[in-house]
């Protein structure tokens, strides 16, 4: 009995990843090449693949990890770590807050969510719809999987790769911006979206403007909140006229 | 390397932590079963698109507008990404092409 309940499971995985592996196609490319990039950067400093590939395991963040880089030589102490960690990812603080109920949902795989959420995950997360034969929660995992498994195995590459034949890689981080701008283009075909992108858009060069490229983040997120917290009656006003009609 | 196994570990465990407890952050004062206030509901629904603005600007932040190549090969790459998107709208030609033209860019013209 229990064994059918549990065979009845795992085919509701493979169905799960095998709908899920189309939707995470970009940022397999994309992963791919800056978890190299970074397989490249650690081996340079004396890690081998096994290393790179431990980190992306356990740490699991782009910039988070290029800056990480710097940290294996003496005299870096870990407060200081700590610090240039948080605010090279304090970005994520607020990620969660627009997937509390759909990760509260399941179970423990909701750990694996919360600690997989990157900014390729959970921005895929968001352009894509469970199709209707798979279970949610599984398929949901399955996306965060796939992306990290991505992630690791490119950062494996590039540290084997970069010891043996230097390649000229400049520029293919770009792929990254690629993968937003499109998911920008999809969102913006969705008109009640857009005056959220333009916030975003518009806070965010007007506080790099302000603050500078190595600061202007954590200002973005406040105004942010604060612009989108003052257009909440608009927003809502609006979509009870949608509901009238 | 320049320091030791252990001390290598020590730093990948504080790293690793650190980047977990902001992803973590918001589902510790909301856990599940708790009810989540309106305000937050509303925030989580519009806070992505904007988020994703945000990523753009943040990808494109070292570009400098007034000094060679004022920002050429980004700006060409990100409207070919953008039509080409809106053309033939496959994630994967857009994110390639949009790609292998900057690389290509910042190599060989620029």
């Amino acid at each position: 009995m229990s064994e059918k309940v549990k065979k009845k499971g795992s085919f509701g995985y493979a169905k799960a990843f095998r709908a899920a592996f189309p939707y995470t196609i970009p940022v397999l490319t994309g992963y791919l090449f800056i978890g190299m990039a970074f397989g490249v950067m650690i081996q340079e400093k004396g890690y081998n693949f096994l290393w790179a590939m431990f980190m992306s395991l356990v740490c699991y963040a782009g910039s988070g990890q290029y800056l990480a880089v710097n940290f294996f030589v003496p005299g870096v102490s870990l407060l200081e770590i700590i610090f240039m960690e948080f605010m090279v990812n304090v970005r994520h603080i607020f990620y969660g807050l627009s997937l509390l109920e759909r990760f509260s949902k399941m179970g423990r795989k909701r750990w694996y969510m919360i600690f997989s959420l990157t900014d390729e995950t959970y921005s895929l997360l968001f352009i894509t719809k469970t199709p209707e034969a798979v279970d949610e929660s599984k398929f949901l995992f399955a996306i965060a999987m796939l992306d990290q498994f991505y992630w690791i195995l490119g950062s494996g590459i590039g540290a084997l790769l970069g010891r043996w034949l230097p390649i000229e890689a400049t520029g293919i981080d770009f792929a990254m911006t690629a993968l937003f701008v499109v998911i920008m283009v999809e969102q913006w075909m969705d008109e009640k979206k857009r005056p959220s992108a333009c916030v975003g858009l518009g806070c965010a060069l007007l506080c790099l403007l302000i603050f500078g490229a190595e600061n202007f983040i954590l200002p973005t997120m406040i105004v942010m909140m604060v612009v989108l917290l003052s257009g909440k009656r608009i927003w809502m006003e609006k979509k009870e006229e949608e509901h009238a009609d | 390397m320049q320091i030791s196994v252990f001390r290598s570990l020590v730093i990948i465990a504080v790293v690793a932590g650190t980047i977990f407890f902001t992803r973590l952050f918001p589902f510790l004062f909301f856990p599940p079963g708790k009810e989540i206030p309106p305000t937050v509901q509303y925030l989580g629904k519009v806070l992505p698109p904007a988020v994703i603005g945000m990523l753009i600007i943040y990808c494109l932040k070292d570009v400098r507008l007034t000094a060679y190549p004022y920002g050429i090969p980004e700006a060409v790459a990100v409207i070919v990404v953008i039509l080409l998107h809106l053309w033939k709208r496959n994630n994967l030609l857009s994110i390639g092409v949009g790609t292998v033209l900057y690389m290509f860019l910042v190599q060989a013209v620029f």
